[in-house]
């Protein structure tokens, strides 16, 4: 667990993290939105004290980050950026190990260790641990920046727009590929990101930031239901609400009884992606599959319009 | 308390403390004879000893205590004036009434001062972040304080100034051919530099070979080059009719200026081709567009925006040859290295400096000149 | 100024040249023209084996230790205990290379008179600019995301220096020495009117005797060697270069 206490940051006169509060829970993904300037990264940046707080703390599973020296802190919490921050005289395989080394594991373990998790990426290890970081692509050197900052098993993961520099398609691939290894890894991560969808899409928990402010501090269902204030209104687009609601509960949490035409949509996808398949094909209902392909129920087009529906 | 002591600040106080307890002069019998330290006490009478002194104090404090920038500058200024005046009331001071010969010499404790007051005053220059016409104003200032001092007659008992008196129009004749080669080679070098330029812009398979050819040309060692020179023009001269009635010789300036004019045009040639691919495509395209000729273009859109390069094409030259043409001495291309030659044939320490001193002085006011010219065109630019 | 000639062609001129240092009289035939009244076609006054090797050793020490100093300082200017002195060190390397060589050399003979002193004091004096300026652009124009990586990831400031840094900023540092070496060997020749051993001897030799013959193969033993030893540096430098997908020079001066 990970407690932010009135944790403030002034540069000078300026204030760029005012006395924010929050708590992160072991094993979730909290996401800190904002626009640039929000202090966001700021914020995250307390965390693994490359940037010290002016005041307050912060406490991980109980023990005060002050109490540890920098260096030593920073190895035992990950930590990927955007445009990955690779070093590009060391190859794939000398980047994964870099905190490895730093905290002496000998040479056999350390291989394993990058041989694991570039599977885990889905990167051939005999084809990509000795290549140069300029000789990847742009999500390979993201993934490899994600396996870099995991390599040490670290509990804590600290993602600063991990994806900002993927473009569309790449970048909803990565996203989905992190939430997979959260959920097997079980580490906590704290993202920074300016993007509401993202931070939707991914978050269990979601920050708002504005002016050094948390202005609300959430699920994304209460952000999208209830936001604390009309910037957060604003930020997430009230003319895609309903939309991203919906994105946010998978098919079989909204499975009814009855018979329904046409190919099953497995019961993963989102309500969205099965309002859109309604809307495109004309349809009022659809089956959805279970994990084992067999038809579970359907869902309607009444039932999802409901669902987008502001709550009571 | 620690944030306020400044750390260049403890650098120079000691570089003064230590200035304060070498010879401020050294004082010889005549021009030849071993050197003898005169500490600042020794070399002044009371009164100007203990002025300096505390000048020096002064300035060793407002450089440690963290203080306004304007008061470092004017502490730092007044420091080098007052050391100034006080090298030149020293040789007046050691020299004997009558003595033709003795000599005296700014010494090591005064080079050191210099050097830690210097270093004060470029800090607060550069903390002030002075513009390219503040930049030429204070070169300006230099030079007049500077004219000022030599003619006013207080460093006329120093030995490099005696030297001098000795030899002034062989100086001035000097200083004249000097900067005739550097000028001179200058003017050449942009003359065939540019359009050679230019014309290895324009044509991919020249630019290569060009550029190769005049890399190699550099890498000649100077001596050698102006050596290798004295055959083809001597060949010249007696070969060519009327060759040697313009000055074209074996020996003398003309090899010297054709060797600091080969040098010249890499850096010519070389800030020419990269200025004119640095234009930006769009600008080309609009002026294309806009119906200009290949000429109009060059002159109206591209040469202007490749200014700035150009000029700093023609600033490390001016810089490089005002410092190479001490070399053409050595082959009685005269210069100011007739004066360093000489000095260093008759381990006459003064004579070296005549030489080199205004060498430097010139290169470095060529420099932060044309540096400030470089950047106003820069700012004119788009 | 990058020399761009294939590699047997360096190989080839490599091999000459020491074929010329080892067995100068084969080439005798070469320089005679050059010559008058049956001066000698080749110096006779020394060993220019011996004295290249002498030159080079020069050229080495100096620009060595010049390496050394301009490096720690590079490094003690872009640390936070250095960081006052940043500013102003770079308008000291700018005024410093408005210095002539010459000069230098020329300064230094007062200070600690005749033979090699002056022309190492000189080499080294001059030849810390280059480096220096090229290890604070090194040092100072990092990718700022692997900075930031290095830091976050728990490295001290030493192992960023070693690890991260340096390595990185490694080809930018060699192109300064690269620099530094060929200003060298060039204003070694003019060591030689101080008495220093090197090839500006048989130069020296050549313009005192007027034999041209001296002075070009003087002048051209230093020239290919500026050549050969600046094209090993910046293959060097551009190996480590690729290797980490950066460019490191700009075309110009």
């Amino acid at each position: 667990m990970i407690e932010l206490q009135h944790l403030t940051k002034r540069y000078g006169g300026t204030t760029v993290v005012d006395n924010v509060s929050l708590t992160v829970e072991a094993r979730s993904i909290a996401v800190i939105v904002g626009t640039s300037g929000s202090g966001k990264t700021t914020l995250m940046r307390m965390v693994n004290r490359l940037v010290e707080p002016t005041s307050g703390r912060v406490l991980i599973d109980g023990v005060d980050t002050a109490t540890i020296a920098p260096f030593e802190l920073r190895r035992r919490i990950g930590y990927a950026i955007q445009n990955h921050g690779l070093f590009p005289h060391r190859t794939v395989a000398q980047n994964i190990a870099t905190v490895p080394a730093l905290l002496g594991w000998d040479s056999g373990a350390i291989a394993a260790r990058v041989n694991e998790l570039l599977e885990l990426f889905g990167l051939d290890p005999a084809a990509f641990a000795k290549r140069y970081p300029h000789e990847l692509s742009g999500g390979q050197q993201q993934r490899v920046g994600v396996a870099r900052a995991l390599a040490a098993k670290p509990n804590l993961l600290l993602m600063d727009e991990p994806f900002g520099a993927l473009d569309p398609i790449v970048r909803t691939k990565a996203q989905e590929d992190l939430k997979a290894i959260q959920r097997t890894l079980g580490t906590t991560i704290i993202l920074v990101t300016h993007d509401m969808e993202e931070a939707i899409s991914l978050g269990d928990r979601i920050a708002v930031m504005d002016g050094g402010r948390l202005l609300q501090y959430a699920s994304p269902n209460e952000i999208l239901v209830r936001p604390a204030t009309a910037f957060v209104d604003d930020l997430i687009g009230t003319g895609d609400r309903p939309f991203r609601l919906l994105s946010l509960t998978p098919l079989a949490e909204a499975v009814e009884a009855g018979p329904a035409e046409g190919e099953p949509m497995p019961g993963d996808r989102s309500l969205r992606d099965a309002l859109a398949e309604l809307l495109w094909s004309k349809r009022a209902a659809l089956p959805v599959a279970g994990a084992d392909g067999a038809v579970i129920g359907r869902v309607t087009l009444d039932g999802l319009l409901k669902r987008a529906a502001r709550p009571a | 308390m620690q944030q306020r002591i400044d750390k260049l600040g403890v650098v120079i106080a000691l570089t003064l403390a230590g200035a304060a307890f070498l010879p401020l002069a050294t004082y010889r019998a005549n021009r030849i004879a071993g050197g003898e330290g005169k500490s600042i006490a020794e070399a002044l009478p009371a009164w100007a000893a203990v002025a300096l002194a505390l000048v020096l104090v002064a300035a060793a404090l407002v450089a440690l205590i963290r203080s306004s920038t304007g008061l470092r500058l004017g502490t730092s200024l007044a420091g080098i004036a007052a050391l100034a005046l006080a090298v030149g009331f020293s040789a007046i001071y050691l020299t004997p009434e009558g003595d033709r010969y003795a000599r005296v010499a700014p010494g090591s404790g005064f080079w050191l001062a210099l050097f830690g007051l210097a270093i004060m005053a470029a800090d607060a220059m550069v903390r002030l972040r002075l513009g390219p016409t503040a930049r030429i104003a204070g070169v300006l200032l230099f030079f007049g304080a500077l004219g000022l001092l030599l003619v006013s007659g207080v460093w006329d008992g120093l030995s490099i100034l005696k030297e001098y008196s000795g030899r002034a129009d062989v100086f001035w004749r000097e200083a004249g051919t000097h900067m005739t080669l550097a000028v001179g080679s200058l003017a050449a070098a942009v003359a065939v530099g540019l359009p050679l330029g230019i014309a290895a812009d324009r044509v991919d398979r020249l630019r290569a070979p060009v550029l190769n050819v005049l890399n190699i040309v550099q890498t000649i060692p100077s001596i050698a080059l102006f050596g290798i020179l004295i055959a083809p023009l001597g060949w010249l001269a007696a070969n060519v009719p009327g060759a040697a009635a313009i000055g074209i010789r074996g020996i003398g300036i003309a090899p010297a200026f054709v060797a600091l004019f080969l040098y010249s045009l890499l850096p010519m040639v070389a800030n020419t081709v990269v200025g004119l691919r640095g234009v930006a495509r769009e600008a080309v395209e609009a002026a294309r567009g806009m119906g200009m000729t290949n000429a109009q273009r060059l002159f109206k859109v591209e040469l202007p925006l490749a200014a700035p390069l150009i000029l700093t094409g023609i600033r490390i030259v001016l810089v490089q040859n005002i410092g190479l043409a001490t070399i053409a001495a050595l082959i009685g291309g005269g210069g100011f290295g007739v004066f360093v030659f000489q000095g260093i044939g008759q381990t006459a320490t003064d004579l070296i400096l005549l030489g080199a001193v205004p060498t430097v002085l010139l290169a470095f006011a060529a420099a932060v000149v044309l540096d400030a010219v470089v950047e106003l065109t820069a700012k004119g630019a788009p | 100024m990058k020399l761009g000639a294939p590699l047997l062609i360096r190989i080839v001129v490599f091999l000459l040249l020491v074929l010329f240092l080892t067995r100068p009289e084969l080439f005798a035939p070469l320089l005679e023209p050059l010559t008058q009244n049956g001066a000698p076609a080749i110096y006779n006054q020394g060993d220019l084996l011996a004295l290249t090797l002498s030159h080079l050793r020069t050229v080495a020490v100096a620009t060595g230790a010049a390496a050394v100093v301009a490096v720690g300082f590079a490094i003690l200017v872009t640390r936070p205990i250095g960081a006052e002195f940043l500013p102003l060190s770079r308008s000291i390397v700018n005024i410093g290379q408005t210095f002539p060589p010459v000069a230098v050399l020329a300064l230094a003979v007062p200070a600690v008179g005749f033979g090699e002193k002056p022309t190492l004091i000189a080499l080294f004096l001059y030849g810390l600019l280059p480096i220096f300026e090229n290890t604070l652009t090194g040092l100072t124009r990092l990718p700022p995301a692997v900075v930031d990586a290095a830091n976050g990831m728990g490295m001290t400031e030493t192992q960023r220096l070693f690890r991260v840094e340096l390595p990185l900023a490694f080809p930018v540092i060699l192109e300064g020495v690269r620099l530094s070496t060929v200003i060298a060997l060039a204003t070694a020749t003019i060591g030689s009117t101080v008495a220093a051993k090197g090839l500006g001897e048989v130069i020296i030799a050549g313009l005192l005797s007027n034999n041209l013959a001296f002075v070009v193969q003087g002048g051209v033993i230093v020239g290919v060697l500026a050549v050969l030893l600046s094209d090993a540096f910046s293959a060097l430098g551009d190996a480590a270069a690729r290797r980490t997908g950066r460019v490191v020079r700009a075309e110009a001066a």
